[in-house]
């Protein structure tokens, strides 16, 4: 996977780390710093998670720290709900996207409303980590792209790291946040490597600024998670074909950052959403109207949308043909209506909104 | 060749994780509810605390009988009534310290006020003003709850994490008949009794899930029994004796504090009134089943007791029901207050900090409400 659009920065003790480690890290270190922080979950003690994101940890802190409950997703949940109201900050492991599912009652009629409920007299400080999506081969039930229930869900932010800087400084603003959030790890991307300095990780954009990973001039692709390095790759691919794509990695689908989002949609004039999940009542949905709604006089074509198809997450051996790659991506980007007589927007306002945007 | 075919490898009985760990028997219930009303073992009873007792009951009754009225006057939008319970609500709040917590479902309004929760910000839900009305962390008392058996596992968690910080703290939950069926209530009891955790559990089977009798929500022993397949010991209680009650509910707290684990109470009750104000009960129960457990109302059975005791002195009788009537009073006065409305509010509590999204939202309301009292003005 690449990650080439990570910024350069000081290279004292950067080292090739993987979104996994960065994981990793970022729970030990909120661990050491706040007594408070208590990782639970399924099997996240001895083994260290099946993805192995707790590795350590168990050992490190002791398992009141590091917990293995038993195997009921709502129970976990649940209980994770009354340590916070005791002033604990926990952080749920579900072990893969479906497998969520069964805490869905618990996420939605508590979770995400007591701090409502409670007029903010009850606020709970909970992180739920969700190893999410497809492309790595998993039987049924372990490839979801779950993101539309849990933006659907007012309460709730919804976080998506693409990178492994952001898989570090999102998880630990993530903990450190006094609202609930759901993590999506990008199963696929756990893997993925970037020059990263463990004993001094940079900062990050907090939650709810998207960034622009890639800068360009002919379109947008908004994107997040394991969508990310498949959009860099296109617009890498595009400029065989004359065009040059800018990529918004959203970072955070709640809070939705519609400011940078359409500050790069009027420089561009063109915008396609890419994610895994399903189009229909997908995010890409939300997305494209609320483009739309902000950018419709700047807008040279409709808001297309790169999704999976509408089915149930298909067996392994068929999942390439239903993931967003590259290609379908640059199918979208052609039919951008490039005949209609596009013209650039001028160079002197892109410029000014690019520095109001932020480019990262 | 797999290992079972190795010589010496073969085993007639499985390996110890296979075993039964532990002796059921000392977790199972009583065969018969437990009571002491009625009985000579009454007579232990300490006399300020059947007092107590007596005057709490006294005024939950009334509180029910008065909230029941105000939703006939349109003040409040429901209220599931615990006519009839009262020995179970009050013993709830009751038994518990300053720094425990309890987890109530939306039955037990009289459970909270026991516990010291204001009568009016009780009902805050139910008037539907706003969700919860009191501060949790005040009373030391969750949001009264209505998905079912959902506060279970929260009591469990808190329980946990005050043990996990050194604190003798204590979480009781309470759960009705119904809720017994809910994958909550089963994950909320596996949790506790792995974790130790110091909670009490306590159902009060009052026979019915709004329509649906006991019968077909379960085909257990008793309620109670269902602990032992987590290793919970189950209690068997006549809900209806106060005293009992809260003697049960003291030794399970107790347990808890002291390092014992979870207790699984449950208590035989009846709900004398329909579900809420909204339902018919006549259409799923007979008269004289409800008119039988009239007869063993737990205002009665105590009134009983005292009255051997020479406790049931007019005084007493008299001091009980005017403080109910006073409570009573004080409630319809202010419940016929309009209650204070805030819409901008609808945003504050969202998130610790509103979004962008809620901000512009809160401004279209902002301006909404705005030209609405312009417009009143010029009317």
């Amino acid at each position: 996977m690449t990650t080439t659009a990570v910024p350069t920065a000081p290279t004292t003790g950067r080292k090739p780390a993987s979104m996994a480690q960065a994981l990793t890290r970022a729970l030990r270190d909120a661990m050491a710093e706040d007594p408070t922080v208590h990782v639970m979950g399924e099997d996240v003690g001895a083994l260290g998670g099946v993805f192995r994101i707790t590795d350590g940890l168990a050992k490190e802190f002791g398992e009141d720290r590091c917990t293995d409950t038993p195997l009921a997703e709502a129970g976990i949940l649940g209980a994770a709900v009354g340590m916070a109201m005791y002033g604990l900050r926990p952080v749920v492991e579900m072990q893969f996207d479906a497998f969520a599912y069964p805490a869905f009652e618990q996420l939605i009629s508590h979770v995400s409303r007591m701090r409502n409920r409670t007029r903010g007299a009850v606020p709970l400080p909970l992180t739920i980590r969700v190893p999410y999506g497809g492309g790595i081969g998993g039987v049924e039930h372990h490839s979801d792209s779950s993101e539309a229930y849990y933006m659907a869900t007012p309460g709730l932010h919804v976080v998506a790291p693409a990178t492994v800087a952001d898989a570090y400084g999102l998880l630990r603003e993530s903990i450190a946040s006094d609202d609930p959030v759901v993590f999506l790890e990008p199963k696929r991307l756990y893997w993925s490597k970037a020059d990263w300095a463990p004993d001094e990780p940079q900062r990050v954009a907090p939650i709810g600024r998207a960034v622009v990973r890639r800068t360009g001039t002919s379109a947008t692709l908004i994107t997040y998670g394991p969508s990310v390095p498949v959009c860099l790759e296109a617009a890498e691919a595009a400029r065989a074909e004359g065009w040059d794509l800018e990529v918004v990695d959203l970072r955070s689908l709640v809070p939705f950052d519609d400011e940078t989002v359409c500050a790069s949609v009027r420089r561009t004039g063109r915008a396609v959403v890419v994610h895994e999940a399903t189009g229909f009542g997908g995010p890409g949905g939300e997305i494209a109207a609320r483009v739309t709604e902000r950018c419709f006089h700047h807008l040279e074509a409709p808001v297309l949308r790169v999704a999976g198809f509408d089915i149930p997450y298909p067996p392994p051996m068929l999942e390439r043909h239903h993931l967003p790659g590259v290609d379908r991506v640059l199918d979208a980007v052609a039919r951008l209506q490039w005949e209609a007589g596009w013209t650039p927007q001028s160079e002197q306002g892109a410029d000014d909104e690019r520095a109001a945007g932020g480019v990262y | 060749m797999t290992v079972l075919e190795q010589p010496g490898a073969y085993r007639p009985t499985p390996p110890p994780a296979w075993q039964p760990r532990t002796d059921p028997a000392p977790l199972l219930p009583e065969a018969e509810p437990y009571r002491l009303l009625g009985t000579d073992a009454a007579a232990a009873a300490d006399p300020d605390l059947l007092l107590k007792l007596y005057a709490e009951l006294v005024r939950g009754r009334r509180y029910n009988t008065q909230a029941t009225a105000l939703t006939r006057q349109g003040r409040l939008a429901v209220y599931p009534s615990s006519t009839g319970q009262e020995a179970c609500e009050i013993a709830a709040g009751l038994v518990l310290e300053d720094r425990d917590w309890l987890f109530p479902s939306y039955r037990d309004t009289l459970a909270a006020i026991a516990r010291g929760v204001d009568p009016v910000s009780a009902l805050t839900l139910l008037r539907g003003d706003w969700h919860t009305g009191y501060d949790p962390t005040q009373y030391r008392v969750a949001p009264l709850c209505t998905p079912l058996a959902t506060q279970l596992p929260h009591a469990v968690g808190l329980a946990h994490a005050a043990r996990l910080r050194g604190d003798d703290v204590v979480a009781l939950a309470m759960v009705g008949d119904g809720g017994t069926s809910e994958g909550d209530f089963h994950e909320a009891l596996n949790f506790a009794a792995v974790w130790q955790s110091p909670v009490v559990f306590l159902i009060q089977n009052n026979g019915f899930a709004i329509s649906v009798p006991l019968a077909k929500q379960t085909a257990a022993p008793s309620l109670a029994h269902k602990g032992v397949g987590y290793g919970i010991p189950g209690r068997l209680v006549d809900g209806n004796d106060a005293v009992a009650m809260h003697q049960v509910l003291t030794e399970a707290v107790e347990r808890a504090r002291t390092g014992g684990g979870p207790t699984l109470i449950e208590a035989v009750t009846y709900r004398v009134e329909a579900h809420t104000n909204a339902d018919d009960a006549t259409r799923y129960r007979a008269d004289s089943e409800v008119e039988a457990w009239r007869a063993h109302d737990p205002i009665e059975l105590l009134e009983h007791e005292l009255r051997s005791r020479g406790l049931l002195t007019d005084d007493v009788i008299r001091d009980a029901r005017e403080a109910a009537e006073q409570m009573a009073a004080r409630l319809r006065e202010r419940m016929n207050e309009d209650a204070p409305l805030e819409p901008m509010d609808l945003f504050a509590h969202v998130y610790a900090e509103k979004t962008s999204q809620l901000r512009e939202q809160a401004a279209q309301l902002r301006a909404e409400l705005d030209a609405e009292l312009d417009a009143e003005e010029e009317r």
